[in-house]
């Protein structure tokens, strides 16, 4: 899988939905360059020197935050961070007045997590700077999508033909619609997985197959990606309880025997052990967990290469 | 040897047997001033530069009878133009053997034009660790250089203008035969 792609032309990275499949192929493979910068002795380049990068997350993440701030740095960007609390967004300021004050700070590249989907659409529109989508309600988070996409790629050398399975919170997750359509445009076989309230069969319209019954999914999957049970996000009941949940979907040590041996266990985190997936499922060997943090420093550093060394 | 495009004159510079001798003479030089050869790397510039080195380091083999080392040094994430360009290459993965101290880099490349690549090049060299010395191998030296940089090892000097254009083109990074021509628009 080789991308057919000459060069990087975009500025912004808001979806996986609007990317085509050579141009996710084309970050994949800068992915492989900016991994290996992680092994040097000296573990930053000078790409993104004299830049300055505004991490901008009106919603709560510190994994998502850090990775960014940590890829920055690597690039040797200047970074400054701005959450909800430490904006004007709680004194009334418009969403588009603070990224223009942004913009008037000449910030190059605007990293934007948002509880609102369409925000970062919103603002690349509008704006100079690069925009890169951290997360934008219950709509995309297109670069764990690509960190999770590299990771199968790395473990399995490719992911055309592989049965990928994601299982939970999939009405809510923002990570299940980049997953998906980044696996589809690769040629992945996706199966859904989790109650009818979570799961809707409304996703068999995007491609994908969806199932209310994990045990009969789990013995033919490549992967199993994991979400995490959004307690914050739900207002009403979409399941009675979380007892329930386990029993009927959790990964626990028992079912987690109907894999197979060479079946990836995923999960984007927090991991919420004892719920979503055990204790030892979470650490055992199968497990590709912690290198998904590792390729996601990576591939935002791909990403900031890519979108913010465009020309302006 | 008809050239491929006929918009612009082409003139054939150097065939594959005259890429041949010039590389063979290089391994020649490499081993003549680099006593211990066990120590050197090469460390070709993606893509040509990279199959440049393979060939001196098969020719070296052949000669000295030792297997030398050869790397991958990618120097897009280093250059110095990044963010004034529309359009950003590939960028690929670097290979080098470490730790680098007490070895000598032959930096290899198919044309050395301003320095530019060459100057990233050792900055991205330096991120590997500290080598004890770094050289410099090109198949073309066309001139024109920007920064205080001098190639080591020359295939051939050609002296050019700024507005003509070196091709290189090899069997295995370029599906045609090897093959060096000077473009004028």
């Amino acid at each position: 899988m080789t991308t057919q792609l000459a060069h990087w032309t975009r500025k912004d990275l808001l979806s996986l939905r609007e990317l085509s499949a050579d141009e996710i192929k084309f970050v994949l493979e800068t992915t492989d360059a900016f991994k290996q910068v992680g092994t040097r002795e000296i573990k930053k380049v000078p790409a993104l020197r004299g830049k300055t990068l505004v991490n901008f997350f009106v919603e709560p993440s510190t994994r998502t935050r850090t990775s960014f701030e940590l890829a920055a740095f690597r690039l040797s960007a200047d970074v400054i961070n701005i959450s909800a609390t430490t904006s004007s967004l709680t004194k009334g300021e418009t969403l588009k007045d603070t990224a223009r004050n942004l913009e008037a700070l000449q910030a190059d590249i605007i990293v934007l997590r948002h509880s609102s989907a369409g925000a970062p659409q919103f603002l690349a529109s509008r704006l100079k700077a690069s925009m890169i989508n951290a997360g934008d309600g219950a709509h995309e988070h297109p670069t764990q999508g690509l960190l999770d996409l590299y990771t199968i790629r790395e473990r399995k050398g490719k992911i055309g033909g592989l049965h990928v399975v994601i299982i939970g919170d999939i009405l809510f997750s923002r990570v299940a619609r980049s997953n998906i359509f980044g696996l589809l445009k690769l040629g992945a076989r996706v199966t859904l997985v989790g109650p009818s309230t979570l799961v809707p069969r409304e996703f068999e319209k995007l491609g994908v197959e969806v199932s209310h019954k994990i045990d009969n999914v789990l013995p033919n999957a490549d992967v199993v990606n994991l979400l995490r049970i959004q307690h914050e996000r739900q207002r009403r009941e979409y399941f009675p309880g979380l007892g329930e949940y386990i029993r009927l979907f959790g990964l626990t040590k028992q079912r987690a025997k109907l894999l197979k041996s060479d079946c990836l266990i995923m999960h984007p985190g927090p991991i919420n052990r004892g719920v979503e997936i055990d204790s030892e499922v979470a650490d055992g060997l199968q497990s590709v967990i912690l290198e998904q943090v590792t390729n996601g420093l990576a591939v935002r550093m791909a990403v900031l290469y890519l979108c913010g060394g465009i020309a302006p | 040897m008809k050239p491929k495009e006929n918009s612009c004159s082409s003139v054939p510079i150097m065939d594959a047997a005259a890429i041949g001798r010039a590389l063979r003479r290089i391994a020649h030089e490499i081993i003549e001033r680099n006593p211990h050869l066990e120590g050197v790397v090469l460390a070709g510039i993606p893509s040509r530069g990279v199959e440049i080195a393979s060939r001196i380091a098969s020719f070296i083999r052949q000669t000295a009878k030792t297997d030398v080392d050869t790397g991958v040094i990618d120097v897009a994430m280093h250059r110095d133009d990044v963010g004034t360009r529309r359009e950003l290459p590939v960028v690929h993965a670097s290979k080098l053997p470490v730790p680098l101290e007490d070895r000598t880099v032959v930096i290899v490349d198919d044309v050395l034009y301003t320095g530019r690549t060459v100057r990233a090049a050792m900055d991205a060299i330096n991120s590997f660790g500290r080598p004890a010395r770094i050289q410099l191998a090109v198949l073309v030296d066309r001139g024109h250089r920007e920064l205080p940089i001098r190639p080591d090892y020359v295939g051939k000097n050609l002296p050019t203008a700024t507005r003509e254009q070196i091709h290189v083109r090899l069997e295995e990074t370029d599906n045609e035969p090897d093959a060096v021509w000077l473009k004028r628009e």
